[in-house]
């Protein structure tokens, strides 16, 4: 396993925001956690950085156990974070902004190299190359973040909703090239909302409540899973038998 | 600066012209002290204050310009430079060590200064940490002027007096020589160990700037977490802006103590930190040459108000307005005037610029 939580509990102040999980991602792996607003996803993802320090519970990446440490090391170890609402350095340039991913890095060429690999993928990123990030549409920003962290070279890549704030075409577009990091050999963990698109594209899936993971399996179980229809895709399971009956 | 910069790109195509330039400008600076010298010892005296601002400015850059920490006690570093040397060669302990002792000292003591402010206003950010700033600046202030009493160290607010003059070998900068035709005045000779100093501080700072850290720097001023994200020691990272603006400040200092070669705590009230950052901001936050120019203008505006009442009895026959009354005022209205048509300073940093056009988007 690459990424493995066991018994994660992170509470802020007096309010467990997650209780007490067990979440691994293999390598090679698009591994989805979906839920409501406020399940605790995003806590979950800042407890694997080191952005807030778990209660309990523990968590290994590559082997070795990161729990709590600063999240500068485990990025130096090839975790990437793309974080929540993005982090674009708005008075930075794109170009900027994508020599500041691979800030661990060393090698001059290979960053160089990576860069326009990274235009290739998001061919509007070339074309704003000068432009600072602020001056971006959500869905360039997105790029560019999700960009910014391909620079690093990263072997697990984090992501947190990529799809906030997007429009419906733009969101497909940029799910398209996650998949495209995945099939290049990135291993992932895509933190969404947008249940239904995440499932479709992930290999396995946990569901998130309150706290808690309430479901977990292959990601073509949980999309045929009544509950989960019924909670994160807005389908009425109930209903559907009457349809099928209307139809013949 | 775009335009600067495209200019100076040319002229790293053309080395001669860029030798020639630097040889221009070096014995510009170099026949400076003769020259505003002609005008009095006082004007030497002037252009060594304004180059102990450039220090100053230079490192509270770093710490406001850089990593974009907004610092409103950058004087106490200088205080605490001041006294390293002051207590170091004078009288008031009987110790009298060489300037190359000292001088390191200074950088050191204000070094691990910066980093005991630095270290517990690490989550602080904008007001929170100017206001933490600020009472730092008041209390280092606060105790040099007490701590003559139970064990006097400071000698409190009499100040030290009779502070040794900076002497390389035998070479005493206080006295005055002949040398090749010319004579060097101690102000003069103080004025070119500033301005050797003064270069090496630019010359580390525009390092800085290029290097990675001062990627890491522009990172957390933008964004604390998407810095860490990055890969960024945010702990490391904005100790080492603490630390270097500091020391930078505390050589500043100890060339105050040696030039003066008298001290007291009043020489660094919250009024200081505040010039120094009007340096920082006027000139343009985060650009070298913006903040060099913030400092020059800033250190030689009060000085040249001086001889406006000559003026005035020469033009109107009499003096119409006290300058030296109204200096505040005066500045005051200089620095509304500049933040209204140069928002980003006289120089700004292209970083700053682009801020500004996003804001009026």
């Amino acid at each position: 396993m690459l990424l493995e939580l066991i018994g994660l509990e992170v509470a802020y102040g007096g309010i467990k925001a997650v209780k007490g999980i067990d979440l691994a991602v293999a390598r090679g792996e698009l591994v989805c956690l979906i839920g409501a607003n406020g399940a605790g996803k995003t806590t979950t993802l800042k407890a694997v950085c080191g952005l807030v320090y778990p209660r309990a519970g523990r968590v290994y990446y590559d082997g070795d156990d990161i729990t709590g440490t600063p999240s500068h090391r485990p990025v130096a170890r090839g975790l990437a974070m793309v974080p929540e609402g993005r982090g674009i350095f708005r008075q930075l340039t794109v170009e900027e902004n994508l020599a500041m991913g691979a800030f661990v890095r060393g090698d001059r060429q290979g960053v160089r190299r990576d860069l326009e690999q990274v235009f290739e993928l998001f061919p509007r990123l070339a074309e704003r190359r000068t432009q600072s990030g602020g001056t971006l549409s959500g869905g360039e920003q997105q790029m560019l973040a999700i960009g910014r962290a391909m620079m690093s070279r990263p072997k697990l890549l984090l992501l947190d909703e990529p799809s906030m704030g997007l429009a419906p075409l733009l969101v497909q577009r940029i799910f398209q090239t996650v998949q495209e990091i995945s099939r290049e050999g990135v291993t992932i963990l895509l933190i969404e909302q947008n249940a239904r698109l995440a499932l479709e594209i992930a290999v396995r899936g946990y569901v998130m409540e309150s706290g808690t993971i309430t479901l977990a399996g292959p990601a073509a179980e949980l999309l045929a899973d009544p509950k989960v229809r019924e909670a994160y895709l807005g389908e009425i399971v109930a209903a559907e038998p009457a349809i099928e009956r209307d139809r013949a | 600066m775009r335009d600067t910069a495209d200019y100076l790109d040319q002229l790293k195509r053309h080395p001669a012209a860029m030798w020639l330039g630097f040889a221009l400008v070096g014995a510009a600076l170099a026949a400076l002290p003769f020259v505003v010298g002609l005008g009095g010892q006082t004007w030497v005296r002037i252009a060594n204050l304004a180059l102990l601002y450039v220090m100053l400015a230079l490192g509270l850059n770093i710490v406001v310009g850089f990593a974009g920490l907004l610092d409103l006690g950058y004087i106490a570093f200088y205080a605490v430079g001041a006294y390293s040397y002051a207590l170091l060669a004078s009288p008031h302990f009987g110790l009298h060590l060489p300037f190359w002792i000292i001088l390191p000292v200074g950088f050191l003591v204000a070094c691990v200064f910066g980093v005991l402010l630095g270290a517990p206003v690490l989550r602080l950010r904008g007001d929170y940490l100017a206001i933490v700033t600020l009472g730092f600046g008041e209390i280092i202030r606060i105790f040099l002027n007490n701590l003559n009493a139970p064990v006097n160290i400071t000698n409190g607010p009499q100040g030290i007096t009779l502070i040794d003059p900076v002497r390389l070998g035998s070479l005493s900068l206080a006295t005055t020589e002949r040398f090749a035709g010319l004579t060097f005045t101690g102000p003069v000779k103080y004025y070119y160990l500033l301005l050797v100093l003064v270069l090496v501080i630019i010359v580390i700072n525009v390092r800085l700037q290029d290097s990675r850290i001062g990627r890491a720097w522009e990172a957390i001023r933008e964004d604390e977490i998407a810095a860490q994200a990055m890969g960024i020691n945010l702990r490391n990272i904005k100790l080492l802006a603490f630390a270097m603006g500091a020391s930078f400040g505390g050589v500043a200092g100890g060339m105050f103590s040696a030039i003066q070669g008298f001290i007291s705590p009043e020489s660094f009230g919250l009024f200081e930190s505040i010039i120094v950052l009007t340096m920082v901001v006027l000139g343009g936050m985060g650009n070298i040459p913006g903040v060099i120019l913030g400092a020059v203008l800033l250190s030689v505006f009060p000085e040249a108000l001086r001889y406006m009442s000559p003026l005035q009895n020469a033009v109107f026959g009499r003096e119409l307005i006290d300058a030296e009354a109204a200096r505040l005022l005066i500045f005051g209205l200089a620095m509304v005037l500049i933040m209204l048509f140069r928002p980003a300073g006289l120089l700004p940093s292209d970083v700053r610029k682009r801020e500004l056009a996003m804001r009026s988007d």
